[in-house]
């Protein structure tokens, strides 16, 4: 197809075309091309070379009708080459089936969607759990491992190395490439979930630090929970982490002032909440309730629920809240869920009780900044002044984000004086 | 694992810095960093240093002595202190060296020790 625009500068159509091909389809390929050899380093090998070749070949002829068939076509060539090269002990028949699948798979419908399989690979219980959200970052959406290592607060080269070897593990074990049955599959869905909720609760907290890396991973994750409510058909958990990241999205014009300041929760204005997400958060929810499955993410998007009709009534439920936290503290008794319910018991039962949940937890949550900020709050509530500016300022000590720190160094000052 | 935490700090921060009074406007940031790394056990060692022009560089070549005065703080950014931690891992340290001001203010350099020499 012609197009009837003037014609300038082909080759920079054709570079951007194939970029745009690319970061369209790179888990798509990525996944097809190593659903047989279960090899996701040579597939992505395979992949770059093809793409190099078509840098170099469409500014000459023009962008292929179908570009995401011709870089599959390119990249199984080259894995087709290099199997050549490097294996010796399987059957060529293996081969012969591969350039057969070259020649009908060019239509872009009958590309089948292999996403699902790669993230279930990625999250496979023999990977190990810190590489599985950033291994799904890097096949299915094709980030970087140096931006990867910066989002996940780590070196690249330890970033690298955890990647690598994640993959060497996919390939030397044999991992099979597959959508479990369905009697398997809440379970191993759970961890496919808890990995993009890795990969997005490190974007929440990144997304008003200073370094910008960090800033856009919030967009992949929910990117990769749409790709998995997509793909997986309906399953509650799923409904429930994708309400809970847009929710949770919904507050984020409000959690800084026109200052940069950071807003507690409770001091945010309802009215700066993006009212589209909560809606569809809110639908998502719904839908999710209907197989009567509750799980730990739909309980969690309850709770944001819960926060979030402020917007309507102008007040919040804490007896719901702590409800709900109770409930979820039985599936997941993490470090962060168990201090916050201790936030919420305080405000439906009083700073008392709070603070006698955080006297239990004390010594699992020394080094979890939260803990001191919500103690330091609870202090103060309570009538202790100089107990919760120490508690102010331990907390400052421990935040990583300029802004949260100011706001508790500002609270710690405040009460000391 | 033992690791040395390394502060690189810009030379508008060293004019702030008095070991007496706390009053510049970072100290308050530091002050509660250095109380909530040492309140969780992990510090084994550090110091933090007086500016870089109190220093001095000196060098041994062909027998002679030389010395210099320390680099001066209009180079971009100078060692302004460090800990020495001794923590499960990498992850670990990288998390404190991201908590520390000069994360978002100068670098933080996070390397592992050598075991000690036999």
């Amino acid at each position: 197809m012609k197009t009837i625009d003037a014609p300038p500068a082909p080759g920079a159509n054709a570079r951007a075309a194939a970029e745009m091909a690319v970061r369209a389809s790179y888990g798509r390929l990525v996944a097809i091309l190593a659903a047989r050899s279960r090899n996701i380093a040579a597939a992505e090998d395979a992949l770059a070379d093809a793409l190099a070749a078509a840098l170099l070949r469409w500014p000459e002829d023009g962008v292929p009708d179908r570009p995401e068939a011709w870089l599959l076509v390119a990249a199984r060539r080259r894995l087709g080459q290099a199997a050549r090269h490097n294996r010796v002990h399987e059957a060529a028949a293996a081969e012969i089936r591969l350039l057969v699948d070259t020649m009908t798979e060019t239509d872009p419908a009958a590309i089948p969607d292999e996403r699902l399989k790669l993230m279930f690979v990625c999250a496979h219980p023999a990977i190990e759990p810190a590489a599985q959200a950033p291994l799904m970052l890097q096949s299915v959406l094709g980030l970087d491992a140096a931006r990867i290592a910066a989002s996940f607060l780590t070196s690249p080269a330890a970033m690298s190395q955890r990647l690598v070897r994640a993959k060497a593990r996919i390939r030397e074990a044999g991992l099979a490439f597959e959508v479990p049955g369905r009697d398997e599959l809440a379970g191993r869905l759970d961890a496919v979930l808890s990995a993009v909720y890795a990969a997005y609760g490190t974007g929440w907290d990144g997304a008003f630090g200073d370094d910008p890396r960090r800033a856009g991973l919030a967009e992949e994750a929910i990117w990769l929970g749409r790709l998995i409510v997509g793909l997986a058909g309906p399953q509650p958990e799923a409904l429930g982490l994708l309400a809970l990241m847009l929710a949770s999205e919904a507050r984020r014009p409000a959690r800084r002032d026109a200052a940069g300041r950071f807003v507690a929760l409770a001091d945010q204005h309802p009215a700066l909440w993006d009212g589209l997400l909560i809606d569809e958060a809110e639908d998502l929810l719904r839908r999710a309730a209907t197989f009567g499955r509750p799980g730990r993410f739909q309980i969690e998007a309850c709770i944001q629920s819960v926060h979030l009709s402020r917007r309507l009534t102008g007040r919040t439920d804490w007896t719901a809240l702590a409800g709900f936290y109770d409930l979820l503290v039985t599936l997941a008794p993490t470090v962060g869920n168990r201090v916050a319910r201790a936030a919420a018991i305080a405000e439906a039962d009083g700073p008392a009780a709070g603070l006698a949940v955080l006297d239990a937890l004390a010594a699992a949550a020394d080094a979890y900044q939260p803990y001191w900020a919500t103690r330091a709050h609870l202090l103060a509530r309570s009538g202790q002044p100089a107990e919760a500016a120490a508690s102010f300022l331990r907390a400052a000590g421990m935040a990583e984000d300029p802004a949260l720190r100011s706001y508790l160094l500002g609270r710690a000052a405040t009460l000391a004086s | 694992m033992q690791y040395l935490i390394a502060f690189m700090e810009s030379p508008a921060t060293f004019e702030h810095r008095s070991p007496i009074d706390n009053s510049g406007p970072d100290m308050g940031a530091w002050y509660a960093y250095i109380g909530a790394i040492r309140a969780s056990g992990i510090v084994t060692g550090g110091a933090g240093l007086m500016p870089p022009s109190t220093g001095a560089v000196v060098t041994v070549r062909d027998g002679g002595r030389q010395v210099v005065d320390g680099p001066y703080p209009d180079s971009k950014e100078q060692l302004g202190g460090f800990f020495i931690v001794e923590v499960p891992d990498l992850d670990t340290a990288l998390e404190w060296a991201a908590r520390s001001p000069a994360a978002s203010d100068g670098s933080v350099i996070v390397r592992p020790l050598m075991p000690p020499m036999p």
